[in-house]
């Protein structure tokens, strides 16, 4: 751990900063071509409707206009653990916004006037609206189909209703768990529907081209899981399909998997030799781009008197909308973390997908667990508060440890979280609190503090895998090829890093060139806080091979052995003997030696990595020795100032740790922490889907939903812990979607501090926080 | 219906036909491929495509390409490059002020904005001034840093020197520990 590092932990600039600050990074709604076409999509007007009649010929008349798809044309059901989802509904719209036709033209208008001499005549079905209506016998069913649908083996849809996933966690015996316990505390709480709301809208363009070969260019966080979806739902090798990934505006989950791209597909198909552009405006990017799954929960807990936890029930209920292709393995991964950071000997938990006639849910930063957190995190302010106990007291108790289990039976070891709650604690001051705050009359404004722990690991099948390629040019400068996506979060620069500190180059010699699925380096997809993680590890072997063949090729140009040689700084060297060395350009396509013979030839490094040994959970139980790659741990302590009158909550100090196992680049780590934090505070605050009672989205801008602003940014303290994962790139594991999971309960729990209540539904904006004051 | 229009776009006269409802976006974008300017909304929520039309920072999906006839528009492009950063974009490389960077072209079109205004602002007045470009990304605080170091720099002694060496934007603290 302490051996001495060129470029890790070191805060180099990003490597795109510059690309970034001048305008000259392109994002793929920035992309044009000769003969390109304007796509527009005609959108459903009910939640649950019959496609009676879709009549496109006078839109396919229009001057101007070069191809038009409905369902029928393209019935192909796709998804990625669940194959349930058509890029245009077919016989029948399932939410109020489904695509049901598209239209590709010379331009935008001519699209759009296409699009109002498409007839479509409905028939009205009864919406599914109601999450806890929808798990009744009876209710009317989104998907009548579910149980003729292919999914993934870690799926468990139940036939003939609306649940496409229920998963189960049973371990030891919670019966007798209850029986032991002095206290039982229950209850409910809610998260609604919000969206990722990236800057940049979803945008593609698709070309179909004579040869038949298709070409995507997305704004994607998945190229290479996309290309899988289209291949194994068209039935096409994967030869014939090629995606491009040029920069991501910001994805946080939204841009996983497959999405606005299939509904290009068919009108490419039909419009051969033309691209085809769609760029979705704000209101789509809302309502018809993946939004995170509303849950609504119910948590019981036994605990001792002495504050030891005996036995939890839980129950979580996802909203997963109209199609639940990804949503489903929310459910899942919510439910294996459903004991959160504590010790709990006896567990029974229920995690339920539920069809509803609402956008479709998928993943979103944190993957289940922003919105288990917000019910485990009160759960246990709740309990130490019922133990007359200062929470953080009371989590110290409970906290999983070395040997501890956690909700799937996993043996624990090196567990961060212990070190992170002490220090979010002493780094936002935190003093004993053992009750509600209390509202002294006359009393505007009160200050008090919160705070929240979590833990996540990333949600993948078994086989999410990486590979690396380091190329070295003429002159010694790298082509890196990786297939990571750079959605913001730093991962160019910290891959750029490893493969520096490993190679012995300098930092910014290396280049990494956009996704390209046809000459990229495969790569499972840029999600579940994996790449630092799993891409870094592939980097570093390949930058270790790389070297090796650098010293190889040094060994004969110097006539030492290879052990002698060394690279560093961009040069290859003698050790021992600074006099021997010459630039790495000189051995890079090989080695002349002193009688002019070549030897060696040009160098590529290669380097793979998936994580070993992990064990699939019992189908009955949910346990497993080793159920996921690794866990991240991160605490949270938040300092708030509550207005009594204006219910209005401000949050002025954000302390957050987080066990990084071993941070790469503490600026761009911390930066990431930062972006978190201010997020979850946003969803927080302010973040909610409305629906009105006929499942139309009711704020679909940013005026009706707010997301934070540069004016609503607290003070942030932010540390990190180091206990190195050990299959990890010099001990690393990922942060990326932790760091937002922790903010929303513990602002909750500084707002019961400050004056005794509590709002169990997000988010908690000022009239919830008001109507919550007036009936204490 | 058309119309002939003559802008000064980054220093440049430029002359153009263009049908009256084309925005001032598109014309940038599609019409001169400066693409730079990004749109997140279209509504003037956003302030990703914030312009600076004589001065003045607009919302170029707000205003119609007519409307700028005769004006004087800097876009991102017009304010520096890679050789030569203007010291608000040096100031957001040294900071680490950027993630995904969709946002990014408006913010620093925002603050270019500011300091022409107000050479010297406060934090609060840089707040208020970027409070309409929404970033889902950075959480605000280093892009607010960014700024108030380019206002310093320019005060002191002109640009610093651009590069990609060792930023000195603050980091986090680390502590090392072994598992419990
Ligand atoms: S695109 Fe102009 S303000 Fe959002
Ligand atoms: S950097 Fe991504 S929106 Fe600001």
């Amino acid at each position: 751990m302490a051996e001495k590092t060129t470029y890790i932990g070191t805060a180099v600039v990003r490597s795109d900063a510059l690309e970034k600050v001048t305008g000259a990074a392109r994002y793929a709604g920035d992309l044009k071509f000769d003969r390109m076409l304007y796509v527009k999509l005609l959108r459903g007007k009910y939640a649950h409707a019959r496609l009676v009649r879709v009549d496109a010929s006078k839109a396919r008349k229009l001057p101007g206009v070069k191809a038009v798809v409905t369902g029928t044309d393209f019935p192909y059901r796709m998804g990625l653990y669940l194959v349930d989802r058509t890029p245009y509904a077919v016989e029948k719209v399932r939410y109020y916004g489904e695509p049901v036709a598209g239209v590709a033209a010379v331009s935008p208008e001519v699209a759009e006037e296409a699009l109002g001499l498409i007839e479509v005549e409905y028939e009205e079905l009864p919406p599914v609206l109601d999450l806890l209506e929808a798990i009744k016998p009876g209710s009317p069913l989104v998907h009548p189909e579910l149980h003729e649908y292919e999914h993934v083996p870690a799926i468990f849809p139940v036939p003939h209703t609306n649940i496409s996933n229920h998963f189960k966690i049973r371990k030891g015996d919670v019966e007798k768990g209850f029986a032991e316990a002095d206290l039982i505390v229950e209850d409910t709480y809610y998260v609604p529907h919000i969206q990722h709301s990236p800057l940049e809208p979803h945008a593609a363009v698709a070309l179909y081209d004579r040869e038949g070969k298709l070409t995507i260019w997305a704004s994607s966080q998945s190229p290479f899981a996309m290309r899988k979806i289209l291949s194994q739902s068209l039935r096409w090798p994967m030869n014939r399909i090629r995606v491009i990934g040029p920069y991501v505006g910001g994805g946080f989950g939204g841009k996983a998997g497959l999405n606005v791209e299939a509904t290009l597909v068919p009108l490419a198909m039909k419009a051969v030799g033309h691209p085809v552009k769609l760029v979705c405006t704000r209101e789509e990017e809302f309502r018809d781009t993946f939004v995170r799954q509303g849950m609504w929960c119910r948590l019981k807990t036994g605990v001792k008197r002495n504050g030891r936890i005996t036995a939890q029930e839980f129950e979580m209920y996802w909203d997963g909308g109209a199609y639940t292709e990804y949503g489903v393995n929310v459910t899942r991964a919510a439910g294996y973390s459903s004991a959160g950071v504590y010790d709990i000997p006896n567990m029974k938990t229920d995690s339920y997908c539920v069809y509803t006639n609402k956008p479709v849910g998928g993943p979103l930063r944190g993957f289940g667990h922003g919105e288990n957190h917000w019910a485990i995190e009160q759960h246990m302010d709740q309990i130490a508060h019922r133990l007359g106990m200062d929470p953080v007291e009371f989590r110290m108790i409970n906290l999983q440890r070395e040997g501890s289990t956690n909700a799937t039976g996993q043996v624990l070891h090196n567990v961060g979280i212990g070190k992170c709650l002490e220090e979010a604690a002493r780094l936002i001051g935190w003093t004993k609190v053992t009750g509600p705050g209390k509202i002294e009359p006359g009393v505007k404004k009160v200050r008090a503090k919160g705070i929240a722990c979590m833990t996540k690991a990333p949600a993948m099948p078994n086989d999410a895998a990486s590979t690396a390629i380091v190329k070295l040019n003429d002159d010694g400068t790298v082509v890196l090829n990786i297939s990571a996506q750079e959605l913001g979060q730093g991962a160019f620069t910290v891959l750029s890093q490893i493969c520096a500190e490993e190679l012995g180059v300098r930092y910014e010699d290396i280049r990494i060139y956009p996704v390209d699925t046809d000459h990229g380096a495969y790569e499972w997809q840029t999600v579940a806080s994996r790449i630092t993680y799993s891409c870094g590890r592939a980097v570093m072997e390949a930058a270790r091979d790389a070297k090796r063949q650098l010293c190889d090729h040094a060994s004969r140009y110097f006539g030492v052995p290879a052990g002698d040689v060394d690279v560093a700084d961009g040069r290859v060297f003698v050790k021992g003997d600074p006099s021997r060395r010459v630039p790495v350009a000189t051995l890079a396509l090989g080695a002349t030696l002193p009688d002019f013979s070549g030897y060696g030839g040009p160098i590529v490094g290669r380097g793979k990595f998936i994580p070993e040994g992990i064990v699939a959970m019992d189908a009955e139980t949910g346990q497993s020795p080793k159920p996921v790659a690794n866990w991240t741990y991160g605490a949270q302590a938040v300092e708030i100032e509550l207005d009594l009158e204006l219910g209005k909550i401000e949050v002025k100090k954000v302390a957050a740790v987080y066990d990084a196992g071993r941070v790469i680049n503490p600026v761009t780590a911390a930066a990431q922490v930062e972006g978190g934090v201010v997020q979850g505070l946003s969803i927080g605050l302010f973040e909610e889907m409305k629906f009105d009672e006929r499942g139309r989205l009711l704020n679909p801008s940013y005026v009706d939903y707010k997301i934070a602003t540069a004016a609503e940014i607290p003070e942030m303290l932010v540390s990190f812990v180091e206990v190195p994962q050990e299959d990890g790139p010099y001990g690393a594991r990922g942060i990326g979607e932790h760091v937002m999971v922790p903010t929303p309960p513990a602002i909750a729990n500084a707002l019961f501090h400050a004056a005794g209540v509590r709002v169990k539904r997000l988010p908690m904006t000022s009239e919830s926080v008001r109507w919550a004051l007036k009936q204490e | 219906m058309l119309h002939n229009i003559r802008v000064r776009v980054n220093g440049e006269w430029v002359e153009a036909c263009v049908p009256s409802h084309r925005r001032l976006l598109d014309f940038l974008r599609e019409d001169l491929d400066l693409i730079g300017a990004k749109e997140g909304c279209g509504g003037g929520e956003c302030g990703a495509c914030t312009v600076l039309v004589n001065g003045e920072p607009i919302n170029s999906c707000l205003v119609l390409a007519v409307e700028a006839d005769g004006a004087e528009v800097l876009t991102v492009e017009g304010l520096g490059d890679a050789k030569d950063l203007d010291p608000v974009q040096e100031a957001f490389v040294q900071n680490s002020a950027l993630q995904c960077g969709y946002c990014i072209p408006g913010m620093v079109m925002s603050a270019k904005a500011l300091l022409i205004r107000n050479p010297n602002p406060t934090r609060d007045e840089v707040v208020e001034a970027i409070s309409g470009n929404l970033c889902r990304c950075t959480g605000y605080a280093r892009i607010v840093d960014a700024i108030m170091q380019a206002a310093q720099a320019a005060d002191a002694a002109g640009p610093a020197p651009a590069g990609r060496a060792a930023g000195h934007a603050p980091a986090a603290e680390v502590s090392r520990a072994g598992g419990e």
